[in-house]
Parts: structure tokens; sequence; C-alpha cells
């Protein structure tokens, strides 16, 4: 961007586009467990979520930009993940919100999918059991900053 | 009341009436995590609901058998992901009772541990009204539970390290006394309580919008709540003072008051009052710890079989050492047997069947989920409500998924 000489601001039609994309990236209603909770706790006064234009979160898949999968994955679960983030609407950003999320965690067992990026794929894994609600934060920081750096986002950047 | 087993399929619903089949979930604002609910329904009502659970199936009792004893509690924390210290109070009293050392508890141990287990009662309600009211369009109250949970959570931060799964109640005692400062923030939680149920109450009590959705819906009798194995407050807003901390009292609790408070009508409304209620009276209990909490004294039994002996001395004794060592890399066994332990925990009565088989592993831990039994009585209360006060239903009845699929 740079300011003209008659105070014109000059800037291209795909700045814009990603500095809108990356001030509301509307997250999905979608908890799972334990990490849920949390997710639910940065949209509290404490840590406000707003700030980063992320609190209004959807749910319909057909509104959301972003899925957190908040918690352990059953593999009953699963299929329904796969499902829900196949409704989204393109572009769609995924973070693996926590261990268990991210690689089965502490329940290496039958039971949890050994991370969720074996069935969809994700952007960015926040550690932590759960993670605190500063590291869900910083994960959406982390997905704003690849829109604005021209990774997948922006309307003529449609991935 | 209907009971048929028949799984609920748009085939087995006559086409002849008005009925038709609709799926609620498992990804949906309202079920409270993943709770799926297939649904029979003519217009708007509700004819017959049935319950689909496992979305969340950990597989966490399975997991327990291979880990040590007191591994097995990591694992067990994350069951009911609200009231973690409920449910390793529970495990930790089974495995102390099997182990035989339940008299030899400190008593300081044992007032951190009623301290812990009405803090995640309070914290426990919290998220239910913050979530219960957000289901029933008031946002506020959302922001003014949440703001007090967190207080809730700083103090779990300050003695576990971690925000929601602290694992401080150890077999034996608590990991280490409570750290400086601690009793200043718990006494400003306990001096700001009082204020913030005022604006609770004052929010929703006497809320004309509320009291319309909740007032007479979702009512479950007395009868149904007992045939349904119902605990906690969902039965407590029935009728029944049934209430592990008064009928089967463990960690002291018999030397506390508090009451225990009931209702009678059984709707959504009076498992609100009543869990407000329980609300207060757990600060009733914290504010008697709280006097207690003055005598200093040790948090964990003297038993180097159980409990690693102090950092201190391991520097300095061969035997400490040995002892440290073997606690670490083996944990310690606990003698064949089995044993039910049940607490209090925010839902009802939270159960667990521990049996060892004599080694350093669990053989078996079952646990009885009180969300499990809580939640089968949606069959029998959301017949001839309304879609919208399924919501109702759902939210009222407080299941927590980790917990019933676990």
């Amino acid at each position: 961007m740079e300011v003209g000489p008659g105070k014109f601001l000059l800037t291209s039609v795909d700045d814009v586009a990603r500095w809108a994309q990356s001030s509301s990236v509307w997250p999905l209603t979608m908890g799972l467990a334990c990490c849920a909770i949390e997710m639910m706790s940065v949209t509290d006064p404490h840590f406000d979520i707003a700030r980063l234009g992320s609190e209004v979160f959807r749910s319909s898949p057909r509104q959301a930009d972003l899925m957190i999968v908040s918690g352990r994955v059953a593999w009953k679960m699963a299929p329904i993940i796969k499902r829900i983030y196949d409704q989204m609407a393109d572009p769609k950003w995924v973070i693996s919100m926590g261990a268990c999320a991210s690689s089965g965690g502490v329940f290496d067992n039958y039971a949890i999918v050994r991370g969720v990026d074996t069935i969809i794929p994700v952007d960015v894994y926040v550690p932590g059991c759960p993670p605190t609600p500063d590291g869900l934060l910083h994960g959406v920081t982390l997905i704003q900053q690849q829109i604005r750096e021209g990774g997948r986002g922006g309307i003529l950047a449609r991935s | 009341m209907s009971l048929s087993t028949t799984p609920l399929t748009p085939e087995v619903v006559s086409l002849e009436g008005n009925s038709m089949v609709l799926s609620m979930g498992p990804q949906h604002p309202s079920t409270h995590g993943v709770l799926q609910l297939v649904l029979e329904i003519e217009g708007e009502s509700v004819v017959r609901a049935d319950p689909e659970i496992g979305y969340l199936h950990t597989g966490i009792e399975k997991t327990a058998e291979n880990l040590f004893w007191s591994q097995a509690q990591t694992v067990i924390e994350r069951m009911d992901y609200l009231a973690p210290e409920s449910n390793s109070l529970c495990y930790v009293l089974g495995v102390e009772r099997l182990l035989g050392i339940t008299d030899r508890i400190p008593k300081r141990a044992e007032r951190i541990r009623v301290l812990f287990s009405e803090l995640t009662r309070i914290a426990s309600h919290c998220v239910w009204l913050g979530t219960h009211s957000l289901d029933l369009g008031a946002m506020s109250v959302f922001f003014y539970t949440f703001d007090l949970r967190e207080n809730i959570l700083d103090l779990q931060e300050a003695v576990g390290g971690a925000r929601m799964h602290p694992n401080y109640l150890r077999v034996g005692g608590c990991n280490g006394d409570l750290p400086e400062g601690f009793l200043d923030k718990f006494d400003t939680l306990l001096q700001k309580f009082p204020g913030r149920m005022r604006d609770l109450r004052g929010l929703l009590q006497a809320n004309p919008i509320f009291q319309d959705r909740t007032i007479g819906i979702a009512r479950l009798s007395l009868e149904d709540a007992i045939s349904w194995g119902v605990t906690g407050p969902s039965l407590r807003a029935s009728g029944l003072a049934y209430d592990v901390r008064r009928a089967f009292p463990y960690t002291g609790y018999e030397g506390y008051e508090f009451d225990v408070p009931t209702r009678t009508e059984g709707d959504a409304y009076a498992r609100f009052l009543v869990r407000l209620d329980e609300m207060e009276q757990a600060h009733r209990i914290l504010t008697q710890v709280r006097t207690q909490l003055e005598e200093p004294g040790p948090v964990m039994i003297a038993d180097t079989k159980v409990a690693a002996p102090p950092k201190e001395t391991i520097a300095l004794s061969m035997e400490a050492l040995i002892h440290h060592f073997k606690i670490v890399s083996e944990g310690f066994r606990v003698p064949p047997g089995d044993v039910y332990q049940a607490v209090e925990s925010p839902r009802g009565e939270l159960g667990y069947y521990i049996v060892s088989d004599g080694g350093n592993r669990p053989y078996r831990v079952r646990t009885r989920p009180p969300s499990l039994y809580n939640l089968q009585a949606i069959k029998g209360i959301a017949p001839g409500n309304l879609i919208a006060d399924l919501v109702v239903s759902i939210g009222s009845l407080d299941p927590v998924f980790g917990e019933v699929d676990r």
C-alpha cells in the first residue's frame, strides 16, 4: 500500500481482500472434548477473541471459515468431521487444537484417531492438553498471518 | 413413556401419520458436545427421542489398565473435563481404600481435597449456567459465569500448573502444599462470589423469558428419576435429597455444615434453582475450609511405599533415593481386591469400581458416570415437548460427553 499525492490510498484488490479475510476468520461451533471448553473460554472477557475478529462462532459449516478441531477424535466421529469439513465453503482453514487432535495424545488405543490430519488437512497445530486460550489465540493469529502473507485466501486466490 | 428399542429410521415411522424422522447432532451447538438425537416429530412436537452416544468414545478405562496406578489418574481426570478434581478424588479414594491407608491421610490433605472438590463444583456449574442460558438466548450470563470460572482456573493453575487438569490430588494426599499467594487469591474469590451470585440470580431467576422457557418444561417425576438411575441436582430437583456427601461421607465431609437443596417440581427451572443453591452451599463449605487451612501440617502420607520421599531427602539418604527411584520407575503395588467408591460430582453420583490383581497397574477401572444415567432420562422427558424445548431438556440435565462416552 502507498499513499498517493492527492491523499489517495493506492492498493491492490488482492491486498484488500486478504486484509478483510484475515480480519474476519469465523470459526465453526464444533466442540469435541476438553479443548472445547478452552475454545469457549477464548470468547470470555479474559481472553476476548473479538479483538481478532473471530468471535462470530457459526453453527453452520456453510458460514464458517475456520474449523477448530477441539479435542480427541473418536473413530465414530471421524467421518462426521470429514463431512463437516467438506461442507465448509472454500477458502477454509483448520486448527488442530491440543495433543489429542494433533497426534492422539495420551490415548494410544483402539478408539482414537492418531491425529486429525489423517482425515483432513491441518494448517496450524496448537500444542497442550488442553492448550491455554492464549495458545489458541496465537493459533488464530498464525492463520491470519498466513492469509496476509499470500497463503491460501483472498477472493482472487481461492484454493 | 416410550421405551421402544427398535432403531428409529424413516422406514419404521408410519407414513400415514404426520410424523417424520429428524437427526439432531452430533455437530449441534446445543447438544453440549457430541450427542446425536434421532427424533420422531409431528409438526413441532417430539414424539420420540433416541439418544445416540459414543461419538467421543476414548477408551479411557482400557487405557488406564496399561498405566501405573498414579499415571492412570491422568487419563481419568479427562473423563469429566468440567470437574476433573471430582474424578481424581474418587479414583484416589478408591485406591487408598484398596491400599488400606484411608485412615492415615493427613488432615490438611483432606481439607485441600474438599476445597478443590467444591471449587470444581462451582466451576462446573458456571459452565453449565453459561451454556444453558446461551442456549436460551441470554448471552451476558455466559460472560459473568466464565469470568468466575477463570478465577477458579487460576487457582487450579497455581497448584498444578495446568488450568483444566491440574492432577493435584494424589494417592496418599496432595502433590505439595498450597503455593505462596494461593490463599490470598482464594480469599478474593470467596469475597467476590456472593455478589456474582446475586448478579446471576438477578439476570435469570425472575426473568420472564427464562421462566417461560423453563417452568413446566422437561418435567421429570421422582419415580421416573429413580427408575432411570438419575442422581445429582436432577434427582434433587425432583424431590429426593440424595447426596453422596451426606449419605456416604468421604474425605471429611461429615465435619462440614451444608444443606442439600431440593425442589419438588422436577422441571428445568427447578434444576436451575437447585444448582444455584448448590453453588451457594459450595461457597459455604469453602468458607469453613478456609478457616481450617490456617492450620499447617503435612499434605502427603509419610509412607515411602506409596509416596515418593521429599525431594530434599533424596540427596542425603540412600534409602530415600531407592524409594524415589522405585516409585518413579515402577510405581507402587496395590494388594489384590476390589472396591466401589462414590463421590458427589457436580452431575451426581460418580463411582469407580476398581479391581487390583496385586500389580502396579489397575486390573480394571469401571466408571459409573452420572451423565450417562442422567442422559437416559431424555428418552422419557423429551416426548410431548416442542423441538425448541429439547435444547432446554438437554441443557438442564447437564451431560458431559467425555464422561458419557469415556
